[in-house]
């Protein structure tokens, strides 16, 4: 009996998501007198050990592949979840995630829950998860039915704690090809170096049609490195082309949940709002005092972005500086 | 191609989002009901692919009652040959997958399409289910697709980039933003999709293994406090001392 854990490898480190997934898994082995097994790839540095053995991990499954695509990583859990008795399954809900979590779920004959952002508490008939629906409008208590389900959890929503378990497993896996693999003849996967995942990322500085035209975006880019955040736009800048739609966060683009959310000339209608409420903290810069996103944010500026912008830019290097 | 597309319907983004007193479910009452936008894609995205070939079918399949029929309607008004609805409340994405399932096998189908997520309970799981329900390749968040028919080109986005591919028909794919626009019914595709055929079918399996059982909305944020645009050290110094989140 376990609980199974993806736990996504880039550069050879454990992604962020990858430690809150684990994190969470062990959490829940806990409540439930079970332990926590995590599947990654081989290429994880040695560093990756202590980290997983920190965090209170039991067994670490590594298998010699890359796990970059969906069908592998499906693949490779369904033999992990065998082979520990698995009867409930973490991944983080990022693309990776949705793309994984169902296909197991059906693998496995086990209820799904996706988007969970709270940690489960048991139910007469199960268990009972909270989600997001309506792209943040609202919550939704689910109830699902028997003691084993897939779990994709919403990044940034669940903190890392350590739990040192003393010991920790090695399984190097070998297994036979899926035969799924192959199906899909990826021809190439083209990665932005060095650019944070929206989903995933602590910060995020976002503009809308206040910025007057994409030549201006230097601004918000500047910012965005100065915080080391990703960069974000509204649904008509993405629709005028301005930015490529990935950045586009709202109801029908991404939905994020950010420790930060700086918001500069996007006056916020309800679909907007719908996609970034659930920040930690909102910064909203407009020129108009009445613009709705000041009625969700935590701290306003009334001013132009072109005076507000290249000031708090240099703000945040003076503290950054001073704050190494 | 023989195109089958997943079409649900969604309240619409203006919707200010209200639920009943028992918190059970959804106020409807004032709420207007839209196919779901990343449906609409898949459906201009089917309608594209057959007219590059030159031929094949559209088929909308729903899972609901018979007040989305307006909206299969319409679905058919911007091009969707036939449509289906499997007579069941939809509540469980695994339910929803399992109905669908019964139908694509009683099709003959090259491509089955979803949206990436339906905007209401934003789950985003019922393409991959459907694909491994059908033992069939799936192709998530697709961004661009063309196909002669047999083998098909597409990219899609995976965390931090974009794949570019190539995978035979049948597959499963769910669509994502840029991968077409969505059109908008013409006079002549109204007055067609009167007469064509809206076809109801009864659930063949049970309702899934979760339930919602409370509804709720997000508290209300505690107010805004302003800072003087010319002062930003101080709005570092907030974030950083009191939000802790730099």
């Amino acid at each position: 009996m376990s609980v199974l854990v993806f736990a996504p490898v880039q550069g050879g480190i454990l992604k962020k998501v990858a430690l809150e997934a684990v994190s969470f898994g062990v959490r829940l082995a806990r409540s439930r007198q079970s332990v926590c097994s995590v599947l990654c790839s081989a290429s994880a540095s040695a560093d990756t050990v202590k980290q997983l053995l920190d965090l209170g991990v039991s067994v670490n499954y590594r298998v010699d592949h890359d796990l970059s695509d969906s069908d592998s990583v499906t693949y490779y859990m369904a033999q992990a979840a065998a082979s520990c008795g698995a009867q409930q399954i973490v991944v983080s809900n990022t693309y990776m995630g949705k793309s994984v979590a169902p296909r197991l779920a059906v693998r496995m004959g086990i209820p799904l829950a996706s988007g969970v952002i709270d940690f489960p508490q048991a139910s007469e008939t199960g268990w009972e998860v909270r989600r997001s629906v309506f792209s943040n409008k609202g919550y939704a208590n689910l109830q699902v039915q028997g003691n084993s389900c897939v779990i994709s959890i919403t990044p940034n929503s669940f903190a890392t704690e350590s739990h040192p378990s003393g010991e920790m497993k090695t399984e190097h896996m070998v297994v036979a090809k899926g035969a799924q693999e192959g199906k899909i003849r990826l021809n190439r996967v083209d990665r932005v170096a060095g650019k944070i995942p929206l989903t995933e990322a602590e910060r995020v500085v976002s503009a809308g049609r206040g910025l007057k035209g994409p030549e201006n975006w230097h601004l918000v880019e500047s910012l965005a490195s100065s915080l080391d955040a990703a960069t974000a736009c509204s649904k008509p800048v993405s629709d005028m082309h301005w930015r490529p739609h990935e950045e586009h966060v709202g109801q029908t683009g991404i939905t994020i949940k950010p420790d930060l959310y700086i918001a500069i000339g996007i006056s916020g209608a309800i679909q907007h709002l719908a996609g970034v409420s659930s920040s930690k903290v909102i910064v909203a810069i407009n020129t108009d005092r009445e613009a709705p996103l000041f009625k969700v944010a935590d701290y306003g500026i009334v001013g132009d972005a072109f005076d507000v912008l290249p000031r708090l830019t240099e703000a945040v290097q003076r503290f950054r500086a001073a704050h190494v | 191609m023989n195109i089958m597309v997943c079409l649900s319907q969604v309240p619409d983004t203006t919707t200010r989002i209200v639920f009943t007193a028992d918190g059970k479910s959804l106020d409807k009452s004032g709420v207007q009901f839209i196919i779901n936008p990343y449906d609409e894609l898949a459906l201009t995205k089917a309608l594209e692919l057959n007219e590059a070939l030159g031929s094949g079918s559209v088929t909308v399949v729903h899972v609901g009652r018979a007040d989305s029929e307006s909206n299969l309607r319409k679905a058919m008004a911007i091009g969707a040959d036939k449509a289906i609805r499997v007579d069941a409340d939809a509540t469980d994405s695994i339910q929803v997958a399992r109905e669908l399932k019964a139908v694509a096998t009683k099709g003959n189908y090259d491509l089955i399409l979803c949206g990436r997520e339906s905007i209401d309970y934003n789950g985003g799981v019922v393409g991959g289910l459907l694909a491994e329900l059908l033992g069939l390749p799936l192709i998530n968040i697709m961004t661009s697709m063309s196909s002669n028919g047999k083998d098909a080109e597409v990219s899609f986005d995976v965390d931090g980039g974009r794949a570019f591919a190539q995978v035979s028909h049948p597959f499963v794919a769910t669509c994502q933003k840029e991968l077409t626009e969505p059109r908008i019914p013409n006079m002549r595709g109204i007055m067609m999709a009167r007469t064509k055929p809206l076809e109801v079918v009864s659930a063949e399996t049970d309702s899934g293994p979760t339930q919602v059982s409370r509804f709720d909305l997000p508290p209300a944020k505690s107010g805004c406090r302003f800072v003087d645009p010319a002062d930003m050290d101080q709005l570092v110094t907030l974030l950083h001392e009191q939000s802790k989140v730099i």
